[in-house]
């Protein structure tokens, strides 16, 4: 069905070139080609299918751990003093991530389709260590591609993914981030095309990838959704998550984008601020443009040249978006804000302190803006946040910036 | 008629493959590679393709990863590309010009805009890597009205079923990617490549030309036996960035010699 054909629904997309209004698309080389069609055939095929449901929906209980709980924060909303705060915990996981929810489905995928070697590229680690993970779990060879740059920063994730079995590639090209890990895996996947399986980790890259992914981590917000009814005894009014591709963000908004009382907003990585380039803001300063497969807002100078962007947190490091987000965006379904550096770094402090909760530096950007405007929301409203990752990992990261802050305020 | 028809046209009548020779624009800078472009077509280079540098080349090996960025470090833009060309084309008004790169910095500039400037600076055709033919109403089309080829690569993945979509709206010539992978790491074996070029010929009029992994006179002569066209990119781009920039264009000059000289004396040396 074409989104022409529902217009009132924000739900029917891709149509079958894989585009969300102009954004997505199939902007790939030809040797990849037949592969991404064989690809949408097998998915299409699959989640057709009831027996692949149900193994998914087994490993999903058994082996991820979900249903993951909906956690109303009793003190973090008494703090702030306004709107009720009510976390999705997917960073409770199996892996300390949503990264997982993807990976079980993608490798599925690849074990119906009869691939035999699994590639992915990874910023964070989040998503390498789910790739890594699932591997293990399946019996498949898994390669890693991981910028330079972030093997270094992300020190505790590169020794998890080598714990379970996997290859981690270094990529000094670039400035050694994941769009470089992403060009490197691209380079990889055209050398081998025959054997291997390419599972992206965000709700990017060629159709049928990025309503994959969304389809995988939707299991976020069907789950939050009907959990809100219970718990809270109505939707929430308001919906948030961190993007930096975009597919925690799209997992939870895509089964509340019908919800008109739902007001809905992602976070972007806004790195030391918009008038530079150090930031990752894809979408409040970014233009259309072409990338690892899609159409989407980048950051890009004028000759279409990409830029690298800059965040604190790995994760968000990317100077992309999934296009389903580009399209929520023009057509104003969806607000994006973009949320600094160090008022992410507060909000990690902040729920570590009220919760008991170490939150990743991306949804700590997320928890920074509620942070912001709970205040001045009535104490009846109730707002809706992933809690997409757990912190563990930006310890390191966290206390070397705020060594740094303490430094430079003396 | 187009100059790439008219470039393969005397080819047939000389009974011998093309050499198509591959360098990044403003590769290792904007004067160096003017002169690099001109030592090409003196050396022996029977259509020269430009790359546009891009920050992103998720196509290409190691050797024009470095170009793109030396292009880029040296002020290289999709403006001094076409600058190149009509520079150019002030001495040279017969050796066919594809420019070769990624969509990106094209969408960006506006299909219409550029598609002007490419023709009114003597481009010839465009080859972009990441447009299949599920993809031909972005740029493909548009540059077919506008009187320029659009060159399509067919690769070993590319299988009976798909190859119609892929030739459909291909002019100018066909390139064959010999082997699934990027640009400058392996080789095809000469009667892979054979069969390849059976299948193809057998679908196709256009003339085919065959390229990635082709490094040496001897290479780019056994491929001259089969091919219409012979691809050299890596290694071109290789030697540039061994040189010094006041040497490069004679180094290239003597090297693209030697491949032009292996791809004349191919058919001859079958006759014998």
């Amino acid at each position: 069905m074409t989104i022409q054909e529902r217009p009132n629904s924000y739900r029917n997309g891709p149509d079958e070139r894989g585009r969300f209004g102009i954004f997505g698309g199939r902007f790939v080389a030809e040797t990849l080609m037949p592969l991404i069609l064989s690809l949408e055939e097998a998915y299409d095929a699959a989640r057709n299918d009831p027996a692949f449901a149900a193994e998914l929906a087994g490993l999903g209980k058994d082996y991820i751990g979900r249903p993951s709980p909906l956690y109303f924060a009793e003190r973090l909303t008494a703090e702030l003093g306004g709107a009720q705060i009510w976390f999705k915990r997917d960073e409770l996981n199996h892996t300390g991530s949503h990264k997982i929810n993807n990976c079980i489905g993608q490798i599925l995928l690849a074990k119906r389709m009869g691939k035999t070697r699994i590639i992915a590229e990874t910023g964070a680690g989040q998503h390498g260590v789910a790739t890594a993970t699932v591997c293990a779990r399946f019996g498949l060879p898994c390669v890693v591609y991981m910028g330079a740059k972030d093997v270094e920063r992300q020190a505790p994730n590169v020794f998890r993914m080598k714990l379970l079995g996997a290859e981690v590639v270094p990529v000094t090209a670039g400035a050694g981030t994941l769009k470089d890990a992403m060009n490197e895996a691209l380079r990889d996947w055209v050398a081998s095309v025959d054997n291997t399986y390419y599972l992206i980790g965000t709700a990017a890259g060629p159709h049928p990838y990025p309503r994959m992914v969304r389809d995988f981590q939707s299991v976020i917000g069907t789950e939050a959704r009907a959990q809100m009814l219970e718990q809270a005894g109505k939707l929430p009014d308001l919906v948030a998550a961190c993007v930096g591709g975009g597919s925690n963000a799209i997992g939870l908004f895509h089964p509340f984008l019908d919800d008109p009382s739902v007001d809905i907003v992602g976070i972007e990585a806004g790195g030391k601020g918009l008038e530079g380039d150090e930031h990752c803001a894809s979408l409040t300063a970014g233009q259309p443009g072409v990338l690892h497969g899609n159409r989407t807002y980048l950051l890009q100078d004028s000759d279409g040249q990409i830029l690298e962007g800059h965040s604190i947190s790995a994760g968000l490091d990317y100077p992309g978006i999934g296009p389903e987000h580009a399209w929520l965006k023009e057509t104003g379904r969806v607000r994006y804000v973009p949320v600094g550096d160090a008022d992410a770094l507060d909000g990690f402090q902040l729920l570590a302190r009220t919760e008991g909760i170490l939150p990743a530096l991306e949804p700590a950007h997320a928890l920074a803006h509620i942070a912001k405007i709970a205040p001045s929301m009535s104490p009846d409203s109730t707002i809706l946040m992933n809690l997409c990752g757990r912190g563990d990992k930006d310890v390191h990261t966290v206390a070397a910036a705020l060594e740094a802050r303490a430094s430079a305020a003396h | 008629m187009s100059r790439l028809a008219a470039r393969f046209q005397e080819l047939r009548h000389e009974g011998r493959a093309g050499l198509v020779t591959y360098v990044t624009a403003a590769d290792p800078d904007i004067p160096t590679s003017a002169k690099v472009l001109t030592a090409l077509a003196e050396g022996g280079a029977d259509i020269i393709e430009v790359g546009m540098p891009f920050t992103d080349p998720m196509a290409d090996g190691p050797a024009i990863q470095a170009a793109s960025r030396r292009a880029l470090e040296a002020g290289g833009s999709l403006q001094a590309t076409l600058d190149l060309v009509a520079g150019f084309r002030k001495s040279d008004d017969k050796t066919p010009i594809v420019l070769m790169g990624y969509y990106n910095p094209i969408y960006r500039r506006g299909v219409r805009e550029f598609l002007i400037a490419a023709r009114d600076a003597g481009v010839d055709g465009l080859i972009v890597v990441d447009l299949p033919p599920e993809e031909d109403d972005e740029l493909c089309l548009p540059a077919r009205s506008a009187g320029l080829d659009f060159i399509r690569l067919a690769t070993p993945t590319t299988d009976d079923a798909r190859l119609p979509a892929v030739l459909q709206n291909t002019s100018g010539f066909l390139y064959y990617v010999a082997i699934a992978g990027i640009t400058g790491t392996a080789s095809a074996a000469q009667s892979d490549v054979a069969a390849a070029m059976a299948r193809l010929k057998g679908a196709t009029a256009l003339p085919v030309a065959v390229g990635f992994g082709i490094k040496t006179p001897d290479q780019a002569a056994a491929i001259a036996r089969v091919a219409d066209g012979v691809v050299v990119g890596s290694a071109i781009v290789d030697i540039i960035a061994r040189s010094e920039p006041g040497d490069a264009p004679a180094a290239v000059a003597e090297f693209v010699g030697s491949l032009a000289c292996g791809v004349k004396r191919a058919r001859d040396s079958e006759a014998a």
